[in-house]
């Protein structure tokens, strides 16, 4: 066996990355999902992981070289392979590899839109599976939150990942907030989709507005899978809510977002960057002042969030250092045997553990069927 | 979000903002111009074109005015105080001379001697800068004249996005805006979202990363710097640019904590270089930051003379890649 450990894709406007040290010496034993070498895009800095147990055989990218999505990073292979092999494979594909065209402004898979009532709901849909999945960003998120995840989950499920009203590039009207809105226009949604069953997966903000579904219509709901959720508990960080969605400066908002991650060095110029311009957008302050306002008011919904959990096939998971949900809500459920709880991890648990967070979802998934 | 020039990042501000607001009105010589004459199927849409297609979809709200800065601009500075959001064109900021009266005594006074109850909410958008041969009259980079009065906000973008971002809070703010436009940049493109959006004032963007040296400019300066920034990353200097965006308010902590982390600061201003903008960050950071400075401040600027027609010359007075990369590295190993 020999295979290619390429560039990855995180998201859609990635072309290129820089590739960062080899967390992995040349011959060493890898199991399948092993992080191999951290690369960094200009929005992201991340590790990849290989798709099958082996031996590196070659480490190719040197630490500090730009290479496009899909470039040769290294070779796994198993131990009988011999050298000559490993190189010619080498030779081959760098002869063979173009790199794809795409432009940072097309991206590679394209987000659509769907009329939702009065709403214009963008979605990303990956994957041809029978089963679908949908996942459900946090407050103040968007479908790039799963830049790390959707494309490993498409496997088992066509990943639908909406841009929730009042984010991404959906329509900034949320009402008063209330996360039923939220769930009235995800059944719509489901229906315009013609998706009649789904395995919903919601972080933060987004794991309450699964659970608030889960009650309301149950048949839409195969499972649930819940990051860092709100509403299992009456804790939350309503200082970061209040001050992201009040903040206009760079120097107000890089602090709150540093609370995001164990590792504030993930919140790159770009990311923030990034959020401002979305946040400048008309109508995104009154839509998070309005979801802040019902998110902090969440003492009436942790029995109703336990009581859904006890019915439907739920995941939980957490990360310890998560100064927005405390992690304790995930230690308090009743039940334990599905509740994962990452150290050094904060409330973007998907990002900064996504490997672990993908194989528990994908191994979840198959317990189910 | 779709791919704009300047030009047309300015033009979509003008038309999301006025559908949203019918307060909002554009005033300026010969912005309506073209409409309807004979075999004309489009208005020009003002010298530059930044106006095309606004005098078909808003009528009378799209005033040409006569040949006299002083009349139009102080009646879009009077419309400001009665209640409409007003914004005028002052074709190149050179005309500044014949109707600064208006803007620096009456339009920057007024909240200040009526006890903040008054509120004058007009931009006046003009055209700056050398680089179309159009001599000493019609190229000046008079940015700094505008800063020194208090009570004026001086705006000066150099990309498509912060045009539309900064054009939307210019109209929005409730303070006489002055909006400068290099003339050279109108067909910069870059992405636009489709969106309504403002940018706030007094934010500078640090347009490019780097732990070497500081690099400030605005308006088409910040391009000129990024060019020279690339290049210098080819010898292994990274330097961090800075876009003021703002000139007044400006971002001064900005400025200073790049120059914390990289010791040298080199400003470019197309400026004539005394009292300039340029000459205002250098002071700030000698200030404020001098014991963060492992040299001294670089300056690249125009001359101190005016600007010259003939194109040979006219290139020779505004400030080039090769000069800004020259200054950043003698900066350097100072």
């Amino acid at each position: 066996m020999i295979k290619a450990i390429t560039m990855p894709k995180w998201g859609l406007s990635m072309t290129e990355g820089v590739v960062g040290d080899w967390m992995v010496a040349e011959g060493a034993a890898v199991e399948s999902g092993t992080e191999v070498v951290l690369v960094e895009t200009e929005k992201i800095a991340g590790a990849v992981e290989v798709a099958a147990a082996g031996t590196l055989r070659r480490a190719v990218a040197v630490t500090g070289d730009t290479l496009p999505v899909g470039a040769l990073l290294g070779v796994l292979g198993d131990a009988e392979v011999s050298d000559a092999e490993i190189d010619a494979f080498v030779v081959q594909f760098q002869e063979n590899f173009v790199p794809a065209e795409v432009s940072a402004e097309e991206g590679g898979d394209e987000t659509e839109t769907v009329q939702v009532g009065e709403l214009s709901i963008n979605y990303l849909r990956q994957g041809s599976a029978d089963r679908t999945a949908v996942l459900l960003h946090g407050f103040g998120g968007d479908l790039n939150n799963w830049l790390f995840n959707q494309p490993a989950l498409i496997a088992d499920r066509t990943v639908i990942a909406p841009d929730l009203p009042g984010h991404g590039l959906s329509t900034k009207r949320v009402a008063n907030g209330n996360l039923l809105c939220m769930v009235h226009v995800l059944e719509n949604l489901m229906e315009e989709l013609g998706v009649a069953k789904a395995d919903w997966v919601g972080h933060s903000m987004g794991g309450a507005i699964a659970l608030h579904l889960a009650q309301s219509s149950p048949q839409l709901v195969r499972s649930l899978t819940l990051l860092a959720s709100a509403g299992l508990g009456p804790e939350i960080n309503a200082d970061y809510l209040e001050g992201f969605a009040r903040s206009r400066g760079r120097r107000e908002l890089r602090p709150l977002l540093r609370q995001l991650f164990a590792d504030p060095a993930l919140v790159t110029r770009q990311l923030v960057a990034d959020l401002l311009k979305y946040k400048r957008l008309d109508g995104v302050q009154e839509c998070l002042e309005a979801l802040a306002y019902q998110l902090t008011d969440t003492s009436a919904q942790t029995e109703d969030a336990r009581r859904i959990i006890a019915d439907v096939p739920t995941l939980v998971i957490w990360g310890a250092d998560d100064r927005i949900i405390p992690a304790s809500h995930a230690r308090e459920l009743p039940n334990q045997d599905r509740v994962h709880v990452f150290d050094n991890t904060g409330h973007m648990v998907q990002m900064e553990r996504a490997s672990d967070v993908n194989r528990l979802i994908t191994a979840f998934w198959n317990d189910q069927s | 979000m779709g791919q704009l020039s300047i030009r047309e990042a300015i033009n979509q501000a003008f038309d999301q903002e006025m559908e949203r607001d019918s307060s909002v009105i554009l005033m300026g010589e010969d912005i309506a111009g073209g409409t309807g004459s004979p075999g004309e199927d489009e208005a020009w849409g003002g010298a530059m074109g930044l106006y095309k297609g606004l005098y078909r979809k808003y009528g009378d709200r799209v005033l040409d005015t006569p040949l006299s800065e002083a009349a139009f601009v102080g009646a879009a500075i009077g419309a400001a105080t009665c209640g409409m959001r007003p914004v005028a064109e002052l074709m190149f900021i050179d005309f500044l001379g014949v109707c600064f009266d208006q803007i620096f005594n009456q339009a920057a006074k007024f909240r200040y001697m009526f006890g903040g109850k008054a509120e004058t909410p007009v931009v006046i958008r003009t055209m700056y800068g050398a680089g179309l041969s159009a001599a000493a009259q019609h190229s000046q980079t008079l940015t700094s004249i505008f800063t020194h009065v208090p009570g004026i906000k001086v705006v000066c973008p150099s990309s498509p996005y912060d045009a539309k971002g900064l054009m939307i809070e210019s109209i929005r703010d409730n303070d006489p805006v002055i909006f400068c436009e290099h003339k050279k940049i109108y067909d910069v493109t870059g992405d636009v979202p489709d969106e309504l959006y403002a940018i706030p004032f007094g934010e500078a963007n640090i347009v490019r990363e780097g732990d070497d040296c500081t690099i400030v400019g605005y308006g088409m300066m910040v391009h000129r710097a990024l060019e020279a920034a690339e290049q210098l990353a080819g010898d292994g200097l990274e330097c961090e640019v800075i876009d003021l965006r703002t000139l007044s308010p400006i971002d001064t902590d900005t400025v200073l904590e790049s120059v914390e982390n990289s010791g040298h600061l080199v400003v470019v201003d197309e400026a004539s270089p005394r009292c300039s903008i340029a000459a205002d960050v250098a002071a700030s950071v000698a200030r404020e930051g001098f014991g963060d400075l492992k040299a001294p401040v670089g300056m690249v600027t125009a001359p101190h003379t005016p600007v010259p027609f003939a194109p040979e010359l006219e290139k020779h007075f505004i400030p080039s890649v090769e000069k800004i990369t020259a200054c950043v590295r003698d900066t350097v190993d100072d």
